[in-house]
């Protein structure tokens, strides 16, 4: 029987290739389930943490693009958030990695974008870009009168005017529905392997692995409330982390008036 | 289906299509679509009977209850809903089982689990072995139903119990002059009121449990995406009347087409409903609606 620490060293970082090869076949220990589970939480957090970088650039286009009087600008970012918010993840999963199959056999550059790190990557970027931009979009819509007409009595205007008014506003309102995005992006990533994308030699993500001990001791009362453990442990941290943003957007409140972020309740999309 | 469809020259033309897309594995095709609006109108009305006895737990007096129905709701708080759908369509199936091995064969003294197998005696197997497909079909569509109400039930619960707390605390304390008892108060006063509170929450929960019937496909049913899989894959001549290549783009195109239809819809007349139980009530929705008659 192996240690706990010889199981860490061998299967810790297993969800990215580096250690044992073979995943364990019978008689798993509670300590094989916590490290592989663990181990496939990588996955989950760098599809989250890159998605939602790269999807607040585009989501504050959108919301600006959608608020614009231009048809031209504002019918594009509109069908763009239409068809990301109104159709499931998991069918653009399927569409993105079949799409990106037949692109591949024409055009071989497309190979990288077959497989999940690359692929799944996208389709999340978009999704959360769509969904982040309408909270943005209702945040720019919102923002108090009085800020702008005082933007303009300073004389900003343009660039400067929605760098240092408008934009720290919308960011202020939308923080609390924004962390709640954060935090549904982050559970949406465990659909990538559940998908059309193929875990390439069995290194997937946290349910990819929970589900593997599920099917193999037909006992899921062990490897979920692991997934579980470990999915509430993050989401604490998002909820920590988008705080203390949240603290220093509403710094220059006063005391009384600054909201406790007050968070609403996630839904599955 | 057509008859012009037994003469070969149809192929290559236009009209090939229309054959093709009326064949029978198509018609399983369409009638899955059947399968998914099944389960949206099962699942909905369970569901909310769900969120409504949570939200009832929550407001409880007795603290146990209250605690249940709490916990009830803040359980599918941070842990992915998938992780639920996998766990609960195992643990159902377990349990029935289990239940059934308890009450079939009292004198059945192995432990149930042994190893990683799980075994029953082979009365409480559910279905029993010996049944038809389609009562193997229908268990596992049962399943899926249960475990999509329960998800589903603690998320409108949330909304629900959050519709309650929105109804004007005036409201309740009037009807508590009137001499009304807590439960003529909670059925007379505050369930009416509730609803249009709850609405905005309601709808947006029907808008994601559209968008979370293509799970059905992890939960084994085959639903839409398995047979858009399994139609949209390359064909042969060896196997099949009607080889294509891989066609799996255009069939979740369809789909993806499916759902925004589905859900644009829905939206319409979501808001639709919104304006009729708008009426009468002191919200600003309702006061716009009584401005607009007397004008």
């Amino acid at each position: 029987m192996k240690s706990c620490i010889q199981t860490i060293q061998d299967y810790g970082l297993r969800s990215i290739g580096i250690g044992e090869r073979r995943l364990p076949t019978s008689d798993f220990t509670l300590c094989e389930q916590f490290t592989l589970i663990g181990s496939g939480m990588m996955w989950n957090i760098y599809f989250g943490i890159l998605a939602l970088i790269t999807g607040f650039m585009l989501a504050t286009a959108l919301a600006v693009g959608k608020s614009s009087k231009n048809r031209l600008i504002r019918k594009p970012a509109e069908w763009f958030i239409f068809l990301f918010r109104g159709s499931p993840l998991f069918i653009q999963f399927f569409f993105a990695y079949f799409l990106f199959l037949s692109l591949k056999k024409s055009y071989p550059m497309f190979d990288a974008f077959t497989s999940a790190w690359l692929g799944a990557l996208i389709v999340l970027f978009l999704n959360t870009a769509a969904y982040s931009g309408e909270i943005f979009y209702g945040a720019l819509r919102s923002i108090p009168k009085g800020d702008v007409e005082a933007a303009d009595a300073y004389g900003l205007t343009g660039w400067a005017r929605f760098r240092r008014v408008i934009w720290p506003t919308m960011l202020r309102l939308a923080w609390p529905a924004y962390t709640n995005e954060a935090i549904f992006l982050f559970q949406a990533t465990t659909l990538v392997f559940f998908s059309a994308f193929p875990a390439w030699r069995q290194e997937g993500d946290a349910l990819y692995y929970a589900s593997y001990f599920a099917d193999k001791t037909f006992n899921p009362f062990i490897p979920y409330p692991i997934l579980a453990f470990y999915f509430i442990l993050f989401t604490l941290f998002i909820v920590w982390g988008f705080g203390r943003i949240n603290a220093r957007l509403n710094r220059h409140l006063p005391q009384a008036q600054k909201k406790k972020l007050r968070l609403r309740m996630n839904l599955a999309r | 289906m057509f008859s012009y469809c037994a003469d070969p020259d149809a192929l290559g033309t236009f009209r090939w299509f229309s054959c093709y897309l009326t064949n029978g594995v198509h018609m399983s095709f369409y009638l899955s679509f059947v399968k998914v609006l099944a389960l949206l109108a099962i699942t909905a009305p369970v569901a909310l009977s769900f969120g409504f006895a949570g939200a009832m737990a929550a407001r409880s007096h007795v603290p146990p209850v209250s605690w249940l129905g709490k916990g009830y709701i803040a359980i599918v708080r941070g842990v992915p809903d998938i992780a639920f759908f996998l766990f609960f369509v195992i643990a159902l199936d377990q349990g029935f089982e289990w239940m059934r091995h308890q009450i079939l064969c009292p004198d059945w003294t192995d432990p149930v689990r042994q190893g990683n197998d799980f075994l029953v005696c082979s009365n409480a197997k559910l279905p029993l072995g010996s049944a038809p497909e389609w009562v193997h079909q229908t268990y596992s569509f049962f399943l899926a139903v249960i475990t999509f109400s329960i998800v589903f039930g603690a998320f409108a619960a949330n909304v629900l119990y959050g519709g309650m707390r929105a109804v004007p605390h005036a409201q309740l304390e009037t009807a508590e002059a009137y001499g009304m008892s807590r439960r003529q108060t909670f059925w007379r006063v505050l369930v009416p009121q509730m609803w249009v509170y709850a609405l905005p929450g309601l709808s947006n929960l029907w808008l994601v449990l559209i968008k979370a019937t293509p799970l059905l496909f992890l939960l084994g049913i085959e639903d839409i995406v398995y047979w858009a899989r399994e139609l949209g894959g390359t064909k042969t001549s060896r196997f099949t009347d009607y080889p294509h290549p891989d066609w799996r783009m255009w069939y979740f195109l369809f789909l993806l087409i499916f759902y925004l239809g589905f859900t644009r819809v829905s939206e319409i007349v979501l808001e639709k409903l919104m304006v009729r139980l708008s009426h009468g009530q002191a919200t600003t929705g309702g006061e716009a609606l009584r401005k607009q008659v007397t004008a």
